[in-house]
């Protein structure tokens, strides 16, 4: 039957309307964010100078520079990154290439699901008792480190056995055919076919480092002392996030804490574009074609 | 003369059963494959061929469920449940598969990693055994300027031709084929059984074949498969001339399969 002109026209309205609702949610979306980015910038900006990036906070000479706050998250993220690294890709080689009973395999991953799924303060409270108390190793970067490596261990386990499982089976048995032993093949073929997808699991477990405070404020401490490696790592010392929360909350300074929100802004875009961009490179300097 | 026939019988298979799990893949096979002879296995898709052909070389080892009785001798050397070392098994019984799979890596790499794998690091061996290879698998004119550009930028008979090549770096004296040229257009096929047919002279060959006129083409020896038994296997003349068994003559004449 054909619709009557009013028939369509209703249904014009309504297809418009919905269209529109979709249309706000989008924008609603966009604004939001770049509300944010702008209102730290502009709260941030008028604050930035070489002194606060340059300078431990100091009564004496009045300064509050950010520098020890920025040493402690690169000691802290590479620390946990040198760690994690082997570990996860280690346990995802494990999984896809040896294990071979499909039971123990499916156990393993849905722990490490969990394990991806478990609120960080938690991590924070058990890496305190655990590490802190237990091991001994005090509130100190290290304790905080090792907490970190506990809950980034799934991202790096997961991206890594992503990109094993794309290595085509072909690769294998060509390697093996050709006389190859297990390990061989592993470090030969498979390795570099998938280092893309451990350089994105890195990049995407130092942006959740870099963002990470719940965990921290338990095994890593506050303080603002400026140190180099071996003294930063054993000693107490307070992250990026974790200094923008005793700046904003507990010292009032809050033009030190938005200078801190813009350093985060602009390192959080940087570990998303180059997770990008090197995982893009890595994969066509192996496949001009494009081919997997 | 029955002295010199057993010099001549590379793979002696004895009573051969292989399962997985609890299916029963291949049940008694008894041939014998001979040196410097093409063998082909022929037969309808699931009889068993590439199972059987990936014995040879122990690739069967890389599943798990796999289960293997009876016996196959190579040079004399038992290599069902034995001990053998697989790795120089694998050297000198080498293997190419249905789809080319050259490694993501330069076209002189992919030749030079059989070598590697062996210990060989000296370079100018290496380049040696790259020309070497190359020209026995008649590819080295149309590579011998692009031996660095990636493997994968070759067209898939070229790819064929260079896993072949591959396979022939670490100088093996058998090549299994596993379907070698189903993936391929008529001309690379038939580049392809050129050069398997002047492989002949210095490598036993064993391929498995769903072309029957390739078998014909080829082929000295056929040996026909069916549900996992080993039906037939005779010169190839004589099996596509006067085979003896009813379902061989079946096969062949397009009846099924």
């Amino acid at each position: 039957m054909l619709n009557t002109a009013s028939n369509a026209a209703s249904r014009k309205l309504y297809k418009n309307f919905m269209r529109g609702c979709m249309l706000l949610c989008v924008s609603l979306t966009i604004a939001l964010v770049f509300f944010l980015i702008a209102y730290i910038l502009f709260r941030s900006i008028p604050y930035f100078s070489i002194d606060i990036l340059t300078t431990k906070p100091s009564y004496l000479r009045g300064t509050i520079g950010v520098l020890p706050d920025i040493l402690n998250t690169i000691y802290l993220v590479l620390t946990a990154i040198v760690i994690v690294l082997p570990l996860g890709v280690g346990a995802a080689i494990y999984l896809t290439e040896y294990a071979n009973s499909p039971k123990l395999v499916k156990v393993i991953e849905y722990a490490v699901e969990t394990l991806a799924g478990i609120p960080s303060i938690i991590y924070g409270l058990v890496g305190m008792l655990f590490f802190c108390q237990f091991l001994g190793f005090q509130t100190s970067l290290l304790a905080g480190s090792l907490t970190l490596v506990i809950m980034n261990i799934p991202i790096i386990i997961r991206t890594t056995q992503e990109s094993l499982k794309t290595v085509p089976q072909g690769y294998r048995e060509g390697s093996f055919g050709l006389g190859a032993a297990k390990f061989y093949m592993i470090r030969t073929v498979v390795l570099p076919c998938c280092i893309d997808g451990i350089v994105t699991g890195c990049i995407l477990a130092t942006g959740r480092m870099l963002g990470e405070s719940a965990a921290l404020l338990f095994t890593a401490g506050f303080a603002h002392t400026l140190n180099g490696y071996f003294d930063g790592i054993t000693s107490s010392g307070a992250t990026l996030t974790v200094a923008l929360y005793v700046y904003a909350k507990e010292q009032g300074e809050f033009e030190v804490a938005f200078v801190i929100a813009a350093i985060l802004l602009i390192l959080c875009f940087i570990t998303n574009y180059l997770s990008q961009y090197l995982a893009n490179r890595m994969r066509n300097a192996h496949n001009p074609q494009g081919q997997r | 003369m029955t002295e010199q026939v057993k010099d001549n019988v590379i793979f002696d298979v004895k009573d051969f059963n292989l399962y997985y799990g609890s299916n029963h893949a291949l049940h008694n096979i008894n041939m014998q494959i001979y040196k410097n002879a093409i063998t082909a296995l022929i037969g309808p898709s699931g009889c068993g061929k590439s199972t059987f052909i990936k014995t040879l070389n122990r690739m069967n080892d890389l599943i798990p469920s796999v289960r293997l009785e009876g016996s196959i001798k190579y040079k004399g050397q038992e290599i069902v449940n034995s001990d053998i070392n697989v790795y120089d098994l694998r050297k000198e019984v080498g293997m190419v598969f249905q789809k080319p799979n050259p490694f993501p890596m330069s076209i002189y790499d992919n030749i030079a990693y059989g070598p590697r794998t062996h210990g060989i690091k000296n370079k100018s061996v290496l380049n040696e055994i790259v020309e070497k290879s190359l020209t026995d698998a008649a590819i080295f004119d149309e590579l011998k300027d692009r031996l660095k550009d990636s493997a994968l930028s070759l067209s898939g008979g070229q790819q064929q031709r260079l896993c072949i090549a591959r396979a022939l770096a670490v100088k093996p004296d058998v090549l299994l084929m596993d379907e070698p040229t189903s993936a391929l257009d008529p001309i690379s096929t038939s580049k392809i059984e050129e050069l398997v047919l002047k492989l002949k002279e210095e490598y036993t060959i064993v391929i498995v074949t769903h072309n029957m006129q390739q078998a014909v083409r080829i082929s000295d020896t056929t040996a026909f498969f069916l549900l996992g038994d080993l039906i037939e296997c005779d010169k190839t003349d004589t099996i596509f001339s006067e085979p003896k068994d009813k379902r061989t003559e079946d096969y062949i004449t397009g009846r099924f399969g």
